[in-house]
């Protein structure tokens, strides 16, 4: 069969490719768009490391076959930071000595991801059930659950600022938003 | 503080100088986090050079079979396919990686030669313009086997008339200077047997178990406008495998450049050298890139595991639980062939007889030569099963005593100046200080006489 | 049926470096002109944190801070030879590689120090922030970035250094088994709690209480990482892993992640650990080499800990429902 163009919101950016039936959206986002941050553990949905976000829910991208979510918005490791500023999941991994070998991070931030953006306040076991999926070698786990819920508290932390000042500034018509860079910003941004 | 550390106690060595240091003892960021979290550390498989081509290999589908017919027609015919190598374009076939520290002989074929020895040995590499039809080509080889008797248990291999694995040996075990084990001999340990007031025999036995890196072994090989090749590879050891695949290839060694160092868990499963070579073959004789990386199955089943092993200690006791003789024969299931196996059966006579204090040893280790997957280099290997089979004795010891476990271990735990059984001297033990302090832990109760037990000074034995 | 409560000890001991040495690590280091000390090495960083921790070596030997060192390795051009990422071997070869190029460096650096302040090298000292100054007299003293400058393009020297570790290689009697095979020993004790379900046969690791004794924790957090992932591994290859389950039969074996057990994240234990530090007299600072044995001694302490539970004495690898079941099986008298 021939390949088809395939259009896909990737990171918010519009993308255009060609793929032929079949291919999986892992190695459309790889090796079409260049990509790399999703990586191949399995190719088989076993290991988690290619999961990215498709419509807001993550999915192994190695078992979607990229035609049938033409027109879909994807996200990947590479669209969670903003500016070079690291997000909540990010900087909770990074200071949380969360990352070994570094191969399964992409997998398990975006599960993460998924899992904050429908549950801001999630206990420990929801943690553990939404990581069920990604496979880590090195670490025992243990750092990653406790990273998950580290950026978790942040987030919520730094929601409550947004809303706080977003509050002030709907009442007074300004809020010092300088003093806390990119916070508001950056909630503004998820609610979107 | 969101991560963590381990309370570090220095009660146990108060004599060491406090430590006065900048950055040494520090928590200091890992460099390497950043890369991860933003997913730009870029690992091998994350370059993607212009006219890439892909290899996948035919592999055996038998355990031990002669090679009656290769027939490559049906994939070269499949779209996409460039070519299909087998030995005859492999330069220096036969090989065994620990070759650059002396170990002999060159005992496995890079590609399959005349027969097969283990299921899913590669026979064939067919190298495609698309993953998908290097796929295809592999599975359009036609072998026409000859099936020879197998074996596959370490014990049965080393009986007579057992069928020889790996005739570049000529016999199923690995020959260690004219022996035909590795041998520790220390005292006199049938005395002991006699003189003992007890005398335990038990049998140990682990499966063979896989490394189970989440990134699988591979490379990318990218032929330079030099002439030379750039390896893009996720080895544990660049050098060792550039120069490895260089022997291979009969070429001189700085044609080659290994680029790496980003590597998605190794745990001893990637220094086996085992993609290299024949991704380097494909990329000069096609002149162009060639990736070459496990899938999932073949990196649980093709890849090397920990090899399995089976292990019988018998040890002397007396009635107040000094351990005065230990007998141990280790059996070290290689698979087809010798890869870091032999290095590993050293490495566990080394070992023995554990961190204790024995004046009687005999140790008999054999590297044992079966129809299965070579096993190879894991995490701790010669030490982690030896350390099951040993640990669970000493508990075994202890309960036919009615002593407790961790008393028995203090009383024959090794110290500083005893001689070890392979006459080297111990220094620096502390395995007196971290029995005592896991008691402290967990509240086991240990009577004064064990509290004041140190690794030096003699011990309080 | 019950939920049986047991605990089971076990103390190892690790050796440090390639079996039988042999296996030299090179590093070479340089300052750039702005003071950023490069240190070229071809050694592999598994995920170990192998680049993190020789940085370290480097800032803590030149006496500079972290910001001022780059780690470039695992390019055969560009580095000089490793023998590679295996036998607990990295940190202590390549760590004391470095040291020794730093310590080369630092004498350099302090030699065009001494000319730039006129005084006598040994009158000198670094602050660990960037300062080279003089001892006694702190205002007299000159940062890294001014220091390189100079010696670049007013006294032409290059601030550089080589270090090399080998221990030499020893060949075993074959008679009696006699060698060196290693170059220091760390050690560690580890106590496991476990429930056994007399029922399912399934094992549960509660607490894993850990005490090591790795010579010197160069980064605490790593130290951590390595014993809690270890700890995990141990215990995967205790209750799980097999690519042969049936062993020597070479049938069942597992293809991927869904047939080749590992214990997830629901499953790990509460762990408890602690560290003592007898230092190592050839290691880098002190420190002993402690990648590959913190999966060892949770192996036996689990076994250990499923006989104090249900008196089944587990001696093949692993400890799977099955195999439990068959012992409490054999324990009561039923035979199949």
């Amino acid at each position: 069969m021939a390949s088809q163009v395939v259009n896909l919101r990737v990171n918010e950016r519009s993308r255009e490719f060609l793929a032929a039936p079949g291919t999986p959206l892992l190695s459309s986002l790889r090796d079409a768009l260049g990509l790399m941050a999703a990586k191949r553990g399995c190719a088989q949905g076993s290991c988690g490391t290619c999961t990215v976000l498709l419509d807001g829910r993550p999915v192994m991208s190695c078992l979607v076959a990229v035609e049938t979510v033409d027109g879909a918005s994807v996200r990947t490791l590479e669209g969670v930071a903003r500016g070079g500023d690291l997000d909540e999941v990010q900087s909770a991994f990074l200071e949380g000595f969360a990352t070994q070998c570094g191969f399964c991070t992409a997998g398990m931030i975006m599960t993460a991801e998924a899992l904050l953006d429908r549950n801001p306040d999630p206990t420990r076991a929801e943690v553990v059930e939404a990581i069920s999926g990604n496979v880590c070698r090195c670490t025992g786990y243990g750092p990653i659950v406790d990273a998950i819920l580290d950026a978790a508290a942040r987030r919520r932390k730094e929601d409550a600022a947004a809303r706080r000042k977003e509050d002030i500034a709907a009442r007074w018509g300004t809020a010092d938003i300088a003093a806390t860079p990119g916070t508001a910003d950056a909630a503004a941004r998820r609610r979107s | 503080m969101r991560y963590k550390t381990n309370p570090i106690d220095r009660t146990y060595f108060p004599d060491e100088p406090a430590p006065d240091f900048n950055v040494i003892g520090s928590v200091v960021q890992r460099s390497d986090a950043l890369g991860h979290v933003t997913g730009r550390s870029s690992f091998f498989e994350d370059l993607s050079p212009p006219g890439l081509l892909h290899l996948k290999a035919h592999r055996s589908t038998r355990h031990h079979a002669r090679l009656a017919t290769v027939d490559t027609s049906e994939a070269l015919a499949v779209p996409g396919v460039v070519r299909v190598l087998t030995h005859a374009d492999i330069p220096n076939n036969v090989f065994t990686p620990l070759k650059l520290i002396g170990v002999q002989p060159d005992d496995e074929p890079v590609l399959a030669e005349g027969k097969v020895r283990y299921l899913g040995e590669p026979i064939c590499a067919v190298v495609a313009e698309t993953e998908a039809a290097a796929q295809e080509g592999a599975a359009r080889v036609r072998v026409g086997y000859e099936e020879l008797p197998a074996v596959f248990d370490v014990e049965e291999a080393l009986a007579e008339g057992a069928p020889i694995v790996n005739e570049y040996h000529g016999h199923n075990y690995f020959t260690y200077e004219g022996h035909h084990c590795r041998r520790i001999r220390f005292g006199d340990v049938e005395a002991a047997f006699a003189a003992a007031d007890h005398v335990f025999e038990w049998r140990y036995q682990s499966a063979p178990i896989e490394h189970a890196p989440t990134e699988t072994t591979g490379c990318v090989v990218v032929p330079q406008p030099d002439g030379r090749l750039r390896i893009h590879s996720d080895t544990q050891a660049c050098f060792f495998t550039l120069d490895n695949t260089a022997l291979i290839l009969g070429t001189p060694f700085n044609r080659l450049r290994i680029v790496g160092g980003t590597v998605g868990g190794g745990f001893g499963g990637k220094v086996d050298v085992a993609v290299e070579p024949v991704a380097c073959v494909a990329a000069m004789l096609t002149g162009q890139p060639v990736k070459y990386v496990y899938s999932r199955y073949e990196e649980m089943q093709v890849s090397s595991p920990r090899a399995a092993e089976r292990i019988y200690i018998k040890d002397a006791v007396t009635a107040d639980g000094r351990i005065i003789g230990r007998k141990i024969t280790l059996y070290v299931d290689a698979g087809a062939y010798s890869r870091h196996s032999p290095y590993g059966t050293t490495k566990a006579a080394a070992h023995l007889p554990g961190p204790y204090s024995i004046p009687n040893v005999w140790a008999d280790c054999h590297c044992v030569f079966t129809n299965r997957t070579p096993s190879s280099a894991m995490r701790g290997f010669g030490v982690t099963i030896g350390d099951f089979a040993l640990e669970s004795q000493m508990d075994r010891i202890a309960r036919a005593l009615g002593m407790d476990p961790l008393r028995l271990r203090l009383r024959n735990a090794y110290r500083d100046g005893d001689l070890k059984a392979h006459r080297k001297v111990a220094e620096g033990t502390a395995l007196v200080e971290v029995i005592q302090k896991a008691a402290e832990m967990v509240g086991h109760e240990l009577p004064e006489e064990y509290r004041r037990m140190s690794s030096m000074d003699g011990g309080g034995r | 049926m019950a939920r049986l409560r047991g605990r089971g000890y076990a103390s190892v001991n690790y050796p440090t470096g390639m079996n039988l040495g042999g296996d030299p690590s090179q590093a070479l280091i340089h300052a750039t002109t702005t003071g950023t000390f490069v240190v070229s090495l071809s050694s592999v960083d598994l995920g170990q944190g192998l680049k993190t921790v020789v940085a370290q070596c480097a800032a803590e030997t030149l006496g500079l801070p972290m910001e001022n060192i780059l780690v470039d390795t695992a390019d055969t051009d560009t580095g000089p030879h490793c023998m590679g990422t295996f036998a607990s071997r990295g940190t202590h070869r390549v760590g004391n590689a470095v040291i020794m190029a730093a310590a080369e460096a630092r004498e350099v650096m302090l030699a065009v120090a001494a000319e730039e302040l006129e005084v006598d090298a040994g009158d000198l000292e670094t602050d660990g922030t960037g300062y080279i100054q003089v001892k006694g007299a702190q205002e007299r003293r000159i940062h890294i970035t001014d220091l390189a400058l100079a010696a670049h393009f007013t006294h032409g020297r290059t601030i550089s250094g080589r270090g090399m570790f080998l221990k030499e290689k020893n060949d075993p009697v074959p008679e009696t088994g006699e060698m060196d095979p290693d170059s220091c020993q760390a050690h560690a004790c580890t106590v496991a709690v476990v429930e056994v379900d007399d029922e399912t046969g399934v094992v549960e690791v509660l607490e894993m209480h850990n005490a090591y004794e790795i010579g010197r924790a160069l980064n605490p957090a790593m130290v951590a990482q390595q014993v809690e992932g270890g700890a995990w591994m141990g215990m995967s290859h205790a209750l799980f892993e097999a690519t042969e389950p049936y062993y020597p039969a070479r049938d069942h074996g597992p293809r991927d992640f869904t047939e080749y057990l590992m214990p997830g994240a629901a499953d790990i234990p509460a762990y408890h650990n602690a560290i003592l530090e007898r230092p190592a007299g050839n290691g880098p600072f002190g420190a002993k080499g402690i990648g590959e044995m913190t999966a060892n001694a949770p192996i036996p302490a689990i076994a250990n800990a499923i006989f104090d539970a249900c008196g089944v004495r587990l001696d093949t690898m692993p400890f799977t429902p099955e195999r439990v079941l068959r012992g409490l099986d054999e324990l009561r008298g039923y035979h199949d």
